[in-house]
């Protein structure tokens, strides 16, 4: 029943498959949360023309699909003359930038969110105690409030992380050939849907379980020991 | 301005509604039934339940929709061999439907779980003791508090599926993003229809935000809210 074979010749494309799928995650997510970190200190800012344009910016990103994003990066920007005359056109050509691209702009807004969130977590008694000791702002901020809202956002982060690793299937819509990308091959040259998708969503799976087990690890370290203490 | 594409666009963006509000019928169904097997007292129906909501959480809807649209092909065109029919197509809609109500389910049975449980105890026993009938207490007490729990988780979960909807045009339905590819290849353009495709969306978005923001006031009427 099983087409064995045919898995066994296309073993090698799943594992680069797997190995840019890995990259394309590491790279947004490492990029996406560089930036996520200034912007959710910003979204909690007290001035309106601070917060509104980072809202804005959240809000756009995480109510389009990303699939759009996508294309609308890597295919709508050649429309534009000036961007193809402009010294980054080279890159925007490239599919795999402009995969990275999106993707970390795409999870530095729900980055951006959920950072801020655990931020207005921390609770006002710790920062009025922070403050009252004389500490600036940016004192606060990096003795006090980072340090325990970086804990609380860990849950819901290992979320996001797990989204992204998904996210980056959409890769093998703009010709990159990441683990979706090698079961779609396989499919089209054997006609094995089962075989091709089914061993590229097992993949996917232990690659899932990998990083949810990673982050409770993280938990366990960074999280857990902080909550028990009194 | 859309040079003609306008109406064409506005058709496609009905079909991805139409996707996205069969997905969520079909989601809540299983989600019903998920949440009931992960709460149950059997062994076998909590194990099968957890291994649907692992499986879903572990695997992209893109590989999902794709194993749906070309396995159930393959599928159907092996049935129709064995008995000598001539096999039909697979409709992108169904597969793209199926598909994102079976992921969607996965996480409405862990919202229905969670609302259920945030229920306290005391109102379905008080409700039994008054003399009401399982059922009573589910559908006049417990269901309309598990509702106002699961509202904020339920919003967001619809506002991922109707985003999710996107990729149903890669298996060929011609829905919003599949007329926005059209029209940006014939008239070189692209960026103006993923564009503006991208605004349609956002504003379905918008629209269900301010729905749920609705009735989360009005499911929220009776609940004390601390000042702020």
């Amino acid at each position: 029943m099983i087409d064995v074979d045919a898995i066994r010749t296309s073993l090698p494309s799943f594992a680069s498959g797997a190995l840019l799928t890995f990259e394309l995650t590491a790279a947004a997510l490492v990029i996406g949360m560089a930036f996520a970190l200034p912007l959710a200190v910003l979204r909690g800012a007290r001035s309106r023309w601070v917060v509104g344009p980072v809202w804005l910016f959240t809000y756009v990103v995480r109510g389009t699909p990303l699939l759009v994003q996508l294309f609308l990066v890597y295919y709508g920007l050649g429309q534009f003359e000036s961007v193809r005359e402009s010294w980054a056109w080279p890159w925007l050509r490239s599919a795999a930038f402009c995969a990275v691209a999106t993707f970390a702009v795409n999870t530095c807004a729900y980055t951006t969110e959920i950072l801020h969130g655990a931020m207005q977590a921390v609770p006002a008694g710790e920062v009025e105690a922070a403050r009252a000791m004389g500490m600036t702002r940016w004192v606060v901020l990096r003795r006090v409030v980072l340090p325990s809202a970086l804990r609380r956002f860990l849950p819901a982060y290992g979320n996001e992380a797990m989204f992204m690793l998904q996210a980056t299937s959409l890769a093998s819509t703009v010709t990159l050939m990441d683990l979706t990308g090698a079961a779609r091959e396989m499919n089209s040259r054997f006609y094995l849907p089962f075989e091709a998708f089914v061993t590229a969503a097992l993949i996917y799976l232990v690659i899932t379980l990998a990083l949810v087990g990673l982050f409770h690890l993280a938990e366990r370290r960074w999280l857990m020991p902080w909550q028990a203490r009194p | 301005m859309l040079h003609g594409y306008g109406a064409s666009l506005l058709t496609g963006a009905g079909l991805s509604l139409g996707v996205a509000l069969a997905s969520l019928v079909l989601a809540v169904l299983l989600g019903t039934l998920g949440a009931v097997a992960r709460l149950s007292r059997s062994r076998v129906l909590r194990g099968a339940a957890r291994v649907y909501t692992t499986v879903v959480r572990g695997v992209p809807d893109l590989v999902m929709m794709l194993l749906v649209f070309y396995g159930g092909q393959a599928l159907v065109n092996a049935l129709a061999d064995r008995f000598g029919w001539a096999a039909p197509d697979v409709d992108p809609f169904i597969a793209g439907t199926l598909t994102i109500g079976f992921i969607f389910g996965a996480y409405m049975t862990e919202i229905f779980r969670g609302a259920f449980l945030a229920v306290p105890n005391g109102q379905r026993e008080a409700a039994l003791a008054y003399g009401m009938t399982p059922a009573q207490a589910l559908v006049r007490v417990v269901g309309p508090q598990m509702l106002r729990h699961a509202l904020a988780p339920l919003s967001n979960c619809w506002l991922v599926m109707l985003k999710s909807t996107a990729i149903v045009s890669l298996i060929g339905l011609s829905d919003l993003m599949q007329r926005a590819a059209t029209a940006a290849g014939s008239t070189r353009e692209p960026f103006l229809y993923y564009a503006f495709a991208g605004l349609l969306y956002l504003a379905f978005t918008s629209v269900s935000e301010l729905v749920f923001l609705g009735l989360r006031r009005r499911l929220a009427v009776g609940v004390r809210q601390v000042a702020r």
